[in-house]
Protein backbone atom coordinates (compact mmCIF):
# COMPACT_ATOMS: atom_id res chain seq x y z
CA UNK A 1 0.00 0.00 0.00
CA UNK A 2 1.47 3.19 -1.00
CA UNK A 3 2.19 5.96 1.65
CA UNK A 4 3.54 8.27 -1.24
CA UNK A 5 -0.24 8.17 -2.76
CA UNK A 6 -1.51 11.11 -0.74
CA UNK A 7 -3.56 12.83 -3.00
CA UNK A 8 -2.52 16.61 -4.22
CA UNK A 9 -5.62 17.84 -2.10
CA UNK A 10 -5.75 20.91 -2.50
CA UNK A 11 -4.47 21.37 -6.12
CA UNK A 12 -6.80 18.18 -7.57
CA UNK A 13 -10.10 19.82 -5.68
CA UNK A 14 -9.28 23.42 -7.27
CA UNK A 15 -10.41 24.90 -3.95
CA UNK A 16 -8.15 26.30 -0.83
CA UNK A 17 -9.39 27.90 2.17
CA UNK A 18 -9.66 31.57 -0.01
CA UNK A 19 -11.84 29.95 -2.69
CA UNK A 20 -14.82 28.64 -0.22
CA UNK A 21 -18.44 28.51 -2.03
CA UNK A 22 -20.68 30.79 -0.90
CA UNK A 23 -22.67 28.15 1.03
CA UNK A 24 -19.90 26.93 3.22
CA UNK A 25 -18.45 30.12 3.64
CA UNK A 26 -22.01 30.92 5.62
CA UNK A 27 -21.82 28.07 7.40
CA UNK A 28 -18.53 28.86 8.57
CA UNK A 29 -19.75 32.91 9.59
CA UNK A 30 -22.87 31.80 11.48
CA UNK A 31 -20.71 29.09 13.17
CA UNK A 32 -18.54 31.28 14.36
CA UNK A 33 -20.69 34.39 15.40
CA UNK A 34 -22.20 33.63 18.84
CA UNK A 35 -25.32 35.26 18.20
CA UNK A 36 -26.47 32.76 15.64
CA UNK A 37 -24.27 29.78 16.64
CA UNK A 38 -26.82 27.89 18.44
CA UNK A 39 -29.43 28.84 15.62
CA UNK A 40 -26.84 27.43 12.72
CA UNK A 41 -25.93 24.31 15.23
CA UNK A 42 -29.55 23.58 15.24
CA UNK A 43 -29.78 23.35 11.83
CA UNK A 44 -26.88 21.69 10.84
CA UNK A 45 -28.50 19.14 13.48
CA UNK A 46 -31.02 18.70 10.99
CA UNK A 47 -28.99 18.40 8.19
CA UNK A 48 -27.06 15.65 9.56
CA UNK A 49 -29.96 13.78 10.80
CA UNK A 50 -32.22 13.69 7.66
CA UNK A 51 -28.56 12.12 6.29
CA UNK A 52 -28.27 9.63 8.24
CA UNK A 53 -31.89 8.51 8.30
CA UNK A 54 -31.12 8.27 4.61
CA UNK A 55 -28.30 6.40 5.27
CA UNK A 56 -29.54 3.90 7.72
CA UNK A 57 -32.74 3.14 5.29
CA UNK A 58 -30.19 2.68 2.54
CA UNK A 59 -28.00 -0.04 4.50
CA UNK A 60 -31.15 -1.49 6.33
CA UNK A 61 -31.82 -4.70 4.82
CA UNK A 62 -28.26 -5.69 4.91
CA UNK A 63 -27.88 -4.47 8.62
CA UNK A 64 -30.88 -5.57 9.64
CA UNK A 65 -32.17 -3.52 11.10
CA UNK A 66 -35.36 -0.97 11.16
CA UNK A 67 -38.55 0.50 12.95
CA UNK A 68 -37.77 2.35 16.35
CA UNK A 69 -34.22 0.98 16.73
CA UNK A 70 -33.10 2.58 13.29
CA UNK A 71 -34.12 5.72 14.43
CA UNK A 72 -32.60 5.89 17.17
CA UNK A 73 -29.53 4.70 15.67
CA UNK A 74 -29.95 7.58 13.23
CA UNK A 75 -30.01 10.50 16.37
CA UNK A 76 -26.90 8.91 17.83
CA UNK A 77 -25.15 9.14 14.62
CA UNK A 78 -26.57 13.03 14.07
CA UNK A 79 -25.04 13.65 17.69
CA UNK A 80 -22.46 12.17 17.49
CA UNK A 81 -21.49 13.12 14.03
CA UNK A 82 -22.31 16.86 15.28
CA UNK A 83 -20.12 16.75 18.24
CA UNK A 84 -17.13 15.67 15.73
CA UNK A 85 -17.72 18.62 13.49
CA UNK A 86 -17.46 21.24 16.45
CA UNK A 87 -14.47 19.47 17.52
CA UNK A 88 -12.91 19.65 14.48
CA UNK A 89 -14.23 22.85 12.65
CA UNK A 90 -10.68 24.22 12.40
CA UNK A 91 -9.46 21.23 10.39
CA UNK A 92 -11.86 22.18 7.93
CA UNK A 93 -9.83 23.41 5.10
CA UNK A 94 -12.14 24.09 2.75
CA UNK A 95 -11.03 21.56 -0.03
CA UNK A 96 -14.36 20.49 -0.09
CA UNK A 97 -17.79 22.08 0.56
CA UNK A 98 -18.56 22.33 4.14
CA UNK A 99 -21.88 20.12 3.71
CA UNK A 100 -19.97 17.30 2.13
CA UNK A 101 -17.71 17.99 4.65
CA UNK A 102 -20.39 17.47 7.61
CA UNK A 103 -21.90 14.82 5.81
CA UNK A 104 -18.66 12.90 5.83
CA UNK A 105 -18.76 12.64 9.90
CA UNK A 106 -22.28 11.13 9.45
CA UNK A 107 -21.24 8.22 7.22
CA UNK A 108 -18.49 7.53 9.49
CA UNK A 109 -20.40 7.22 12.81
CA UNK A 110 -23.32 5.53 11.02
CA UNK A 111 -20.76 2.58 9.93
CA UNK A 112 -19.32 2.61 13.06
CA UNK A 113 -22.60 2.49 14.83
CA UNK A 114 -23.85 -0.67 12.47
CA UNK A 115 -20.29 -2.38 13.69
CA UNK A 116 -21.59 -2.21 17.06
CA UNK A 117 -25.01 -3.08 16.25
CA UNK A 118 -24.37 -6.35 14.59
CA UNK A 119 -22.81 -7.79 17.87
CA UNK A 120 -26.22 -6.91 19.89
CA UNK A 121 -28.03 -9.23 17.25
CA UNK A 122 -25.33 -11.25 15.29
CA UNK A 123 -26.86 -13.52 12.68
CA UNK A 124 -27.80 -16.88 13.57
CA UNK A 125 -24.35 -19.11 12.76
CA UNK A 126 -25.08 -21.31 9.49
CA UNK A 127 -24.61 -24.95 10.10
CA UNK A 128 -21.47 -26.41 9.24
CA UNK A 129 -17.96 -25.62 8.08
CA UNK A 130 -17.99 -22.26 6.85
CA UNK A 131 -15.21 -22.84 4.23
CA UNK A 132 -17.27 -25.41 2.32
CA UNK A 133 -19.70 -22.03 1.98
CA UNK A 134 -16.45 -20.36 -0.24
CA UNK A 135 -17.65 -21.22 -3.58
CA UNK A 136 -20.97 -19.69 -3.05
CA UNK A 137 -18.84 -16.28 -1.59
CA UNK A 138 -17.40 -16.25 -4.89
CA UNK A 139 -20.64 -17.21 -6.93
CA UNK A 140 -19.02 -20.28 -8.64
CA UNK A 141 -22.05 -21.70 -10.57
CA UNK A 142 -22.86 -25.63 -9.94
CA UNK A 143 -21.22 -26.34 -12.85
CA UNK A 144 -17.76 -24.95 -11.33
CA UNK A 145 -18.29 -26.20 -7.72
CA UNK A 146 -15.99 -29.64 -7.88
CA UNK A 147 -13.04 -27.38 -9.85
CA UNK A 148 -13.67 -24.76 -7.59
CA UNK A 149 -13.09 -27.10 -4.22
CA UNK A 150 -10.01 -28.16 -4.98
CA UNK A 151 -8.97 -24.00 -5.19
CA UNK A 152 -11.01 -23.64 -2.09
CA UNK A 153 -8.77 -26.13 -0.76
CA UNK A 154 -5.41 -24.78 -1.98
CA UNK A 155 -6.92 -21.25 -0.34
CA UNK A 156 -7.47 -23.10 2.91
CA UNK A 157 -3.97 -24.62 2.63
CA UNK A 158 -2.43 -21.09 1.81
CA UNK A 159 -4.48 -19.47 4.79
CA UNK A 160 -3.16 -22.30 7.60
CA UNK A 161 0.60 -22.13 5.88
CA UNK A 162 1.75 -18.54 4.80
CA UNK A 163 -0.37 -16.37 6.99
CA UNK A 164 0.64 -15.25 11.13
CA UNK A 165 -1.94 -16.33 13.72
CA UNK A 166 -3.46 -12.63 14.13
CA UNK A 167 -3.73 -12.64 9.95
CA UNK A 168 -5.79 -15.96 9.81
CA UNK A 169 -7.92 -14.93 12.43
CA UNK A 170 -8.84 -11.83 10.93
CA UNK A 171 -8.57 -13.47 7.24
CA UNK A 172 -11.12 -16.16 8.54
CA UNK A 173 -13.78 -13.95 10.42
CA UNK A 174 -14.37 -11.57 7.31
CA UNK A 175 -13.58 -13.67 3.76
CA UNK A 176 -14.60 -17.01 5.25
CA UNK A 177 -17.60 -16.24 7.71
CA UNK A 178 -18.34 -13.09 6.01
CA UNK A 179 -17.87 -10.82 9.83
CA UNK A 180 -18.27 -7.19 8.74
CA UNK A 181 -15.39 -5.35 8.85
CA UNK A 182 -16.28 -2.75 11.40
CA UNK A 183 -18.32 -5.64 13.41
CA UNK A 184 -14.02 -6.91 13.70
CA UNK A 185 -12.65 -3.73 14.46
CA UNK A 186 -15.35 -3.43 17.40
CA UNK A 187 -14.56 -7.52 18.83
CA UNK A 188 -10.95 -7.15 18.47
CA UNK A 189 -10.59 -3.31 19.85
CA UNK A 190 -9.10 -2.86 16.09
CA UNK A 191 -9.66 -0.23 13.43
CA UNK A 192 -11.11 -0.65 10.18
CA UNK A 193 -7.74 0.83 8.67
CA UNK A 194 -5.71 -1.29 10.69
CA UNK A 195 -7.63 -4.46 9.73
CA UNK A 196 -7.82 -3.55 6.19
CA UNK A 197 -4.23 -3.40 5.52
CA UNK A 198 -3.72 -7.16 7.59
CA UNK A 199 -6.11 -8.59 4.72
CA UNK A 200 -4.44 -6.43 2.52
CA UNK A 201 -0.97 -8.29 3.13
CA UNK A 202 -2.87 -11.59 3.25
CA UNK A 203 -4.32 -11.37 0.21
CA UNK A 204 -1.02 -10.60 -1.51
CA UNK A 205 0.41 -13.76 0.37
CA UNK A 206 -2.10 -15.77 -0.60
CA UNK A 207 -2.29 -15.02 -4.15
CA UNK A 208 1.93 -14.90 -4.40
CA UNK A 209 1.72 -18.77 -2.61
CA UNK A 210 -1.16 -19.88 -4.95
CA UNK A 211 0.36 -18.56 -7.65
CA UNK A 212 3.27 -19.94 -7.02
CA UNK A 213 1.65 -23.44 -7.03
CA UNK A 214 0.32 -23.35 -9.85
CA UNK A 215 -3.71 -22.49 -9.34
CA UNK A 216 -3.42 -19.17 -10.57
CA UNK A 217 -1.37 -17.22 -12.85
CA UNK A 218 1.10 -14.73 -11.85
CA UNK A 219 -0.56 -11.59 -13.92
CA UNK A 220 -3.74 -13.02 -14.90
CA UNK A 221 -6.75 -15.21 -14.77
CA UNK A 222 -6.54 -18.82 -14.82
CA UNK A 223 -3.00 -20.95 -14.92
CA UNK B 1 -17.34 -13.56 -14.11
CA UNK B 2 -16.51 -17.20 -13.12
CA UNK B 3 -15.77 -18.36 -8.90
CA UNK B 4 -12.20 -18.56 -10.06
CA UNK B 5 -11.73 -15.38 -11.40
CA UNK B 6 -13.66 -13.95 -8.55
CA UNK B 7 -11.52 -15.39 -6.01
CA UNK B 8 -8.62 -13.96 -8.41
CA UNK B 9 -9.91 -10.58 -8.40
CA UNK B 10 -9.97 -10.70 -4.84
CA UNK B 11 -6.71 -11.37 -4.04
CA UNK B 12 -5.21 -8.88 -6.74
CA UNK B 13 -4.41 -6.31 -4.38
CA UNK B 14 -3.26 -2.75 -6.20
CA UNK B 15 -0.16 -1.15 -5.13
CA UNK B 16 -1.68 2.49 -5.28
CA UNK B 17 -4.56 1.31 -2.25
CA UNK B 18 -3.87 4.32 0.00
CA UNK B 19 -6.20 2.20 2.86
CA UNK B 20 -8.76 3.22 4.61
CA UNK B 21 -7.30 6.29 7.17
CA UNK B 22 -6.07 8.14 3.83
CA UNK B 23 -8.95 7.63 1.86
CA UNK B 24 -11.40 8.93 4.76
CA UNK B 25 -9.35 11.91 5.24
CA UNK B 26 -10.22 12.94 1.70
CA UNK B 27 -13.35 11.18 1.17
CA UNK B 28 -15.33 14.49 1.01
CA UNK B 29 -12.82 16.46 -1.67
CA UNK B 30 -13.14 12.92 -3.55
CA UNK B 31 -17.09 12.85 -3.56
CA UNK B 32 -17.34 16.80 -4.52
CA UNK B 33 -15.15 15.72 -7.68
CA UNK B 34 -17.05 12.89 -8.59
CA UNK B 35 -20.40 15.28 -8.39
CA UNK B 36 -18.86 17.62 -10.51
CA UNK B 37 -16.40 15.91 -12.42
CA UNK B 38 -17.74 12.18 -12.64
CA UNK B 39 -15.63 9.21 -11.09
CA UNK B 40 -13.50 8.82 -14.64
CA UNK B 41 -11.79 12.70 -13.41
CA UNK B 42 -11.64 11.72 -9.52
CA UNK B 43 -9.99 8.08 -10.35
CA UNK B 44 -7.28 10.02 -12.58
CA UNK B 45 -7.12 12.92 -10.11
CA UNK B 46 -6.78 10.30 -6.72
CA UNK B 47 -6.15 6.74 -8.01
CA UNK B 48 -4.74 5.48 -4.58
CA UNK B 49 -8.63 6.22 -3.10
CA UNK B 50 -10.25 4.74 -6.40
CA UNK B 51 -8.31 1.91 -5.95
CA UNK B 52 -8.92 1.39 -2.34
CA UNK B 53 -13.01 2.30 -2.90
CA UNK B 54 -12.96 -0.55 -5.41
CA UNK B 55 -11.22 -3.34 -2.86
CA UNK B 56 -12.85 -2.21 0.56
CA UNK B 57 -16.06 -2.75 1.18
CA UNK B 58 -17.34 -0.64 4.23
CA UNK B 59 -15.03 2.80 2.46
CA UNK B 60 -17.03 1.97 -0.70
CA UNK B 61 -19.99 1.95 1.28
CA UNK B 62 -19.31 5.57 2.80
CA UNK B 63 -18.27 6.18 -0.27
CA UNK B 64 -21.78 5.52 -1.95
CA UNK B 65 -23.90 7.28 1.52
CA UNK B 66 -21.86 10.27 0.84
CA UNK B 67 -22.23 10.55 -2.96
CA UNK B 68 -25.72 10.04 -2.27
CA UNK B 69 -26.34 12.84 0.29
CA UNK B 70 -24.35 15.36 -1.88
CA UNK B 71 -26.42 14.96 -4.83
CA UNK B 72 -29.70 15.23 -3.34
CA UNK B 73 -31.04 11.67 -2.82
CA UNK B 74 -31.40 12.37 0.59
CA UNK B 75 -34.81 12.53 1.17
Amino acid sequence: MSSAQRPAVASASGRGRGALDEESREWLRSLAVPAERDQALARLHQLLLRAAHAELRRRSAAAGIGGREQDDLAHQAADDALLAITGKLDRFRGESRFTTWAYKFVMLEVSAKLGRHYWRNPPVPMRGDAWERIPDRFGASPAEHAEFRELAAALRRAVTEVLTQRQRRVFVAIVVEGVPLDALAVEMGSTRNALYKMVFDARRKIRAHLAAQGYLGAEGGMP
Amino acid sequence: MTGWQALDQFLRTDPRDVGCERAMEVLDIYVDVVSADGAEVAGRRFPGVAAHLRACGPCGEDFDGLLAAVTGTVS
